[in-house]
């Protein structure tokens, strides 16, 4: 090793170092989408705390936004799936209330991921 | 009637060196990775003993060689995966042919190896995005591919700095490459 392959190696390390830190972060949402039978009823800005009631067939699902992050905190489905899934943070994120039809849904500047399938 | 080619002791040096890669590339291609694309790349490690004893071309001779006849024998040939190997293999050589004029009292084999290993995968990384992936997407796995090259590109480079520096000689017309 010479010294400026310890450069090479430094420079390396650094760059691989760079890499995870800038594209392996998660893309912070800003906004949470509320639908009902897959339409927008809606749009909750997270910097604000706040619940929400979005009507279903079911009837009222109750959508949470504390701390930059949504939940659906109550939900008349039976199997309570997207309650289960808890706090939601980042942008493209989502939960489905079925068969109550709600879905929330985190977008931010940048998706984390195009679509989703369960 | 009968064809003679007419060749020289380079193409026979040529082709008992790309003997050696490709041994090495399809001893490697039976090592289980846990990504497509992560292998050590043993066979640069000829490829970069080849540039230091005897110059660019004959590197490039080899490692092309490499790629066409490992393809051929693994069954790549004009695949996907050959187009990849082909185009990382490309822009290292393109890379080294640069690193070379490095002021060499400074930057040994070991420079020269991560390089090549980051500009291989790099360009790799840029024909799976405009050929094959045109989605952002396959930026995630960008660090886990970049830490792969970091320490096979090392590691490559230490065996070759070893090899060169305890075998002044070993490689040459005469005699054969040293004995891993």
């Amino acid at each position: 090793m010479r010294v400026g392959d310890w450069l090479v190696l430094l420079l390396g390390v650094i760059a691989t170092v760079w890499l995870f830190a800038t594209l392996w972060q998660g893309h912070a949402a800003d906004k949470a989408v509320v639908r009902s039978g897959g339409k927008i009823v809606a749009e909750l800005s997270l910097s604000e705390n706040r619940s929400y009631l979005a009507h279903g067939p079911l009837g009222a699902s109750r959508i949470e936004i504390h701390n930059r992050r949504a939940r659906v905190a109550e939900d008349p489905s039976p199997r309570q799936y997207c309650v289960k899934q808890g706090w939601l943070s980042q942008a493209g994120e989502a939960a489905l209330c079925l068969p109550n039809q709600i879905s929330l849904e985190l977008t931010g500047a940048k998706k984390l991921y195009d679509s989703l399938s369960y | 009637m009968q064809i003679t080619i007419q060749t020289t002791p380079e193409d026979h040096r040529i082709a008992r060196l790309a003997a050696f890669a490709i041994g090495l590339s399809v001893m490697e291609a039976v090592i289980p990775s846990p990504l497509p694309g992560i292998k050590p790349g043993l066979a640069n490690i000829v490829t970069l003993l080849v540039l230091e004893r005897f110059g660019l071309s004959a590197a490039v001779w080899i490692s092309l060689l490499r790629v066409v006849a490992g393809s051929l024998i693994l069954g790549t040939f004009l695949s996907p995966s050959f187009v990849l190997s082909f185009s990382g293999a490309a822009a290292s050589l393109a890379a080294l042919a640069l690193a070379r004029h490095l002021p060499r009292s400074w930057f040994g084999a070991v420079s020269l190896s991560i390089i090549a290993a980051f500009v291989h995968i790099a360009g790799q990384m840029a024909v799976v995005y405009l050929w094959l992936i045109p989605h952002v997407g396959i930026l995630y796995l960008a660090p886990i591919f970049a830490a792969a090259a970091l320490l096979f590109g090392t590691v490559n480079g230490l065996i070759t700095a070893k090899l060169l520096a305890e075998s002044e000689n070993a490689i040459s017309a005469r005699a054969p490459l040293p004995q891993p």
